[in-house]
């Protein structure tokens, strides 16, 4: 058996507040080969982001990883110093946030952002850190690199802000990327260039990426594998094609039926999930998914089902472990 | 024509960035005399043993109280003769250098305060808070009088009390921006970076602190300047003969029916520096807040 970069196994992170701690990641377990490309899928809340920043130790100082083993590089994480943990950030592996309007400090020009995990990991001097920020920039597909290092993130625009947020990520070339929510503050057709050079460099430099998004239609153009979150859990994981062929959980089905398909034939009716997103604070018994599920049945109001094997993927539904296929729901 | 306001907001993005000092004096009228003055007062300091027509020191019985516009004593002379010019230029060396350390203990001191409390939060944030927020309830020169009274008096103990006062001003203040900063992504992506805590705030949180800090400096000055006169006043800053500003005003009070020109001049002297001190604080202000740019 080869040994995964990236392994995640039960692992549990917790918010504290007030009312109590919710749990923000509940059990996830995955895994990521070098060069792969993971895509994480789910609501707003559902424990995404919240997976990424356990994986890199930056949890908000509410939170905390309260079980499970994360291992990187055949590391257990947990047994990492803060300080060991901080050489490995920005040089094994490296991160891109959702707002590149804020991401970038606005009092420092962009060469000399770029340059800093240089500075800090490799200790270049400020010059030769951004002259590799030029380098970096060209990479990234930014034009005129030697005047724009010299520009303040203000003078970017939202597009030219997250290639910035790349090229600093890449530059001293991680095994691990995690892109968290990568072209969601962005416009569509900015969105596409941003995806397309993510693939680039996953493709030139073997970079292994976890994508973190919302939207299925940029999971589907670049992820091998995919795993789908609701509620703190994963609820299906499986190769990207199987998944979006035949979804094995009734949570894919209906995010799968309720975006619009250009190859649609017929007049297959779009299909909004009905209900809103679970109170982390009031989750339902049993499967969390049922209140809002097509195809819920008795079972799954009062016992929840584990991460079971359907087909070629796996799956946390009572319905489709039990053999029945999503077709259309029972009399709808 | 009703849309061309509209599209000038729109090519200019807000700009948080550090505004190139030089550009800003140049392209704002009022930071341009502020600067100057500013300049004027510290060149004076500087050169005032050169300037200076007479020793401030040096006493003349023969030619006291003479009216300012004298022969050789262009502001006049002060009850023992000593020349009123030189005393004044000289008395720049001495309210200058309190108000430099006088805002450096505020600035050094608040901005730890400030630092520690915002980026720590919770339970040191509010013990701080509540220690800045007791200096607070005191006025400010009751509060510097109060310290230098237990310090005893003398111009080190009157620099450390009104640096004591400024102290919690920067705190605050510190403390502010530094909870805004911490909300934006790129405290975490600088951290993802393998950024310590102590590089994030050295590196990245004080220059974005800078130019609220540039602009308190050059108000509380203002504020140091005059608290410093004040307790020189009372007696309880810089001692005689020590030409000082308020020690000048305190002495000539006592002639203020016939020769008020003993008072009024380092009087003015005080004015000019306060005023000075807090146009520069003030038109900075608005020159750096993007908000008010038009």
């Amino acid at each position: 058996m080869t040994a995964h970069l990236l392994e995640l196994e039960d692992v549990q992170t917790q918010i504290a507040l007030r009312r109590g701690a919710i749990r923000a990641v509940d059990h996830v377990s995955l895994t990521l080969d070098p060069g792969e490309t993971l895509g994480i899928v789910g609501e707003s809340g559902s424990g995404k982001s919240m997976t990424a920043l356990s994986i890199m130790r930056l949890l908000p100082r509410a939170a905390r990883i309260t079980g499970g083993r994360i291992r990187f590089k055949g590391r257990d994480l947990a047994d990492l110093s803060e300080d060991e943990m901080e050489a490995i950030r920005g040089t094994e592996m490296a991160m891109i946030f959702q707002d590149p309007m804020t991401s970038l400090n606005p009092v420092y020009r962009a060469g000399w952002q770029v340059g800093e995990p240089l500075r800090i990991h490799r200790h270049v001097d400020k010059r030769a850190s951004i002259a590799a920020a030029v380098d970096l920039f060209r990479k990234v597909g930014i034009p005129d690199a030697k005047t724009r290092v010299d520009q303040f993130p203000h003078q970017f625009s939202g597009g030219m802000r997250q290639r910035t947020m790349i090229a600093m990520g890449l530059s001293t070339g991680p095994s691990l990327l995690i892109a968290d929510e990568p072209t969601t503050a962005l416009d569509v057709t900015i969105q596409a260039q941003i995806l397309d050079l993510l693939r680039a460099l996953n493709r030139d430099y073997g970079t292994a990426t976890i994508l973190i998004t919302h939207n299925l239609g940029v999971v589907a153009g670049m992820c091998d594998r995919v795993l789908v979150m609701y509620a703190g859990r994963v609820v299906e994981q499986g190769t990207t094609e199987d998944v979006f062929v035949h979804p094995e959980h009734p949570y894919t089905w209906s995010l799968l039926r309720s975006i619009p398909r250009l190859d649609a034939t017929g007049h297959e009716p779009l299909r909004p999930i009905e209900g809103s997103p679970p109170d982390m604070g009031r989750l339902p018994a049993g499967c969390k998914f049922h209140p809002r599920c097509p195809f819920v049945i008795d079972r799954c109001r009062e016992e929840e089902p584990d991460l079971r094997e359907v087909r070629s993927q796996l799956s946390r539904c009572w319905v489709t472990q039990a053999g029945r296929s999503l077709d259309s729901p029972d009399g709808r | 024509m009703s849309n061309a306001p509209a599209m000038v907001i729109a090519e200019e993005p807000i700009r948080r960035a550090p505004v190139a000092f030089v550009e800003l004096v140049r392209t704002h009228r009022r930071v341009t005399v502020g600067v100057l003055l500013v300049a004027l007062l510290f060149l004076i300091a500087l050169l005032s043993p050169v300037i200076s027509p007479h020793d401030p020191l040096a006493t003349d019985p023969d030619n006291s109280y003479l009216r300012p516009l004298s022969p050789g004593h262009l502001l006049g002379s002060d009850e023992l003769g000593r020349d009123l010019l030189s005393r004044v230029l000289w008395g720049a060396r001495v309210s200058l250098p309190v108000a430099f350390v006088a805002v450096a203990v505020g600035l050094v001191g608040g901005g730890l305060i400030g630092l520690t409390s915002g980026y720590a939060g919770g339970l040191v944030d509010l013990l701080l808070m509540r220690l800045m927020d007791a200096l607070l309830a005191f006025p400010g020169l009751i509060l510097a009088i109060a310290i230098v009274a237990a310090l005893g008096p003398g111009l080190r103990n009157a620099m450390i009390a009104i640096g004591i006062v400024a102290v919690p001003v920067y705190a605050r203040l510190v403390r502010a921006v530094v909870l805004q900063l911490k909300e934006m992504e790129f405290v975490v992506a600088t951290r993802s970076l393998g950024a310590n805590p102590a590089r994030l705030i050295v590196a990245h949180f004080i220059p974005n602190l800078l130019n609220p800090i540039i602009v308190q400096v050059s108000l509380s000055a203002g504020f140091a300047m005059l608290a410093e006169a004040t307790l020189s006043f009372l007696g309880l800053g810089a001692q005689l003969p020590t030409p000082d500003w308020g020690q000048m005003i305190s002495s000539g009070a006592s002639f203020l029916t016939n020769d008020p020109w003993l008072a009024i001049v380092p009087g003015a002297a005080i004015s000019v520096t306060v005023y000075s001190f807090n146009l520069l604080g003030d038109s900075l202000r608005d020159a750096l807040d993007p908000r008010l740019r038009s």
